[in-house]
């Protein structure tokens, strides 16, 4: 095997390597949609946000309009403030509906947001006042259980 | 009778710290191998055709196992995910768990193990019939260092070959998993590539992956240059040395994966 060869295999090799990061960054990783979308910061307040995790979508009308990039409890409401960043291009009224879903039964976590029907529009950094708090399945037992038992004690 | 069980108590004791120091003594002499190896990083890249003569061996030849068994294992992943999965009627979430198991654990782990057993035994082999052969005395005679000339190419060879193995080894089982989960099994398209677009992450994942799969390079390369240089030059000693090659690397990349994973992926929500 001479140099040259060698050369031209390495190059193949090498080449074949790259491309395979790229592949994985690109169109597993989807780097280009994650990285760096443009986009402003919206924050709602809920009473419990359930299972909701960082990177959550926040949508709209069922189209990922954003993600959800932090979570604290403010420790003067007691309540969850949800930081979400919402892409560039998608207005939201000031008295949109934010509500904590969930697809499916076993599905993620995520925000749903409903516009209504002010005219004026949230700006970076606004705040999402109208909140519904996420179903906790282990109350919704809890409540139908305690429902089930005071129904039979005024049998 | 009580002075000889004694005496074979001392006995014992006195092999358990004669291979204990026997051990450490050895520990030692690898560290300061490895520093005089990257000592010679810049020989080694200053005479470039030597690496990649290695890179060509380690690397370009270790392509078809590491491409056949990539996709292998993506295929056999896709039939055992979807098997699972369809009982939840998450079967739209094959991309993700493939595509996690691949970037995460089985592309840098699997393709290190191959790399082990086909490029480690073989710089082990290589290194140490030159060293029976009295091939690395001659060089020396030249005022030629063999650190230098043959180990430092051969190491630097297999660390740049196994990221890059690791990456095709992961794409390939993915394209495994897109042709039995999408064209046999029949899943949508748009979900298998749309699930694992927004699952994985970039930084997280893939990133993580690439560094686990460089440290497992470097393991492996840096035993098997040791093992092939210091090999008892004799064509038993030579065989032993390939063997402890493979089990030795093979071993190291178990430990150093559960190492890297508890770093990388503890507490992630």
């Amino acid at each position: 095997m001479n140099r040259n060869a060698i050369d031209l295999w390495v190059g193949i090799f090498v080449a074949m390597g790259i491309a395979a990061i790229l592949f994985l960054a690109l169109k597993v990783g989807n780097l280009v949609a994650f990285g760096n979308t443009p986009g402003y910061r919206l924050e709602a307040a809920f009473d419990n946000i359930g299972g909701l995790k960082l990177r959550a979508p926040v949508k709209a009308a069922g189209v990922v309009v954003g993600r959800v990039e932090k979570t604290r409890l403010d420790t003067k409401t007691y309540q969850a403030v949800v930081t979400m960043k919402i892409d560039n291009g998608y207005e939201f009224t000031t008295d949109t509906i934010a509500s904590i879903l969930t697809s499916g039964l076993l599905g993620e976590v995520y925000v749903g947001l409903d516009a209504g029907g002010d005219t004026k529009m949230l700006a970076d950094g606004g705040t999402i006042t109208k909140t519904q708090s996420g179903v906790v399945l282990e109350k919704l037992i809890g409540q139908f259980l305690f429902d089930k038992a005071a129904a039979g004690g005024t049998k | 009778m009580a002075s000889v069980a004694e005496n074979r108590a001392v006995h014992v004791l006195r092999r358990l710290g004669g291979v204990a120091l026997g051990q450490l003594s050895r520990l030692g002499y690898s560290a300061r191998f490895f520093v005089a190896v990257l000592r010679n990083t810049p020989e080694a890249f200053r005479r470039l055709h030597l690496t990649l003569r290695e890179i060509y061996f380690s690397g370009v030849l270790s392509l078809v196992i590491i491409l056949i068994s990539g996709l292998f294992v993506g295929m056999v992943l896709a039939l055992q995910g979807f098997d699972v999965l369809q009982r939840y009627g998450a079967d739209q979430s094959l991309g993700v768990l493939v595509s996690l198991s691949l970037v995460r654990e089985l592309g840098p782990v699997v393709a290190g193990l191959l790399f082990a057993s086909r490029a480690g035994s073989a710089i082990t082999a290589e290194i140490g019939l030159m060293k029976a052969t009295e091939q690395l005395a001659a060089i020396e005679m030249m005022a030629v260092d063999p650190l230098a000339r043959v180990v430092a190419p051969r190491f630097w060879g297999g660390v740049i070959s196994m990221p890059l193995l690791a990456a095709l080894f992961s794409t390939l089982g993915i394209f495994g998993a897109y042709l039995v989960g999408v064209r046999l099994i029949g899943i949508d398209a748009g979900a298998f590539w749309g699930n694992m677009e927004a699952a994985v992450d970039f930084r997280q994942d893939i990133v993580n992956g690439i560094i686990k799969s460089i440290v497992f390079g470097i393991a492996v390369s840096a035993i098997a240059v040791f093992e092939g240089y210091n090999a008892k030059p004799t064509a038993e000693g030579v065989s032993s040395a390939t063997t402890r090659t493979v089990v030795t690397s093979s071993l190291a990349i178990l430990a150093l994966d559960f190492v890297l994973t508890v770093f990388m992926f503890r507490g992630v929500s």
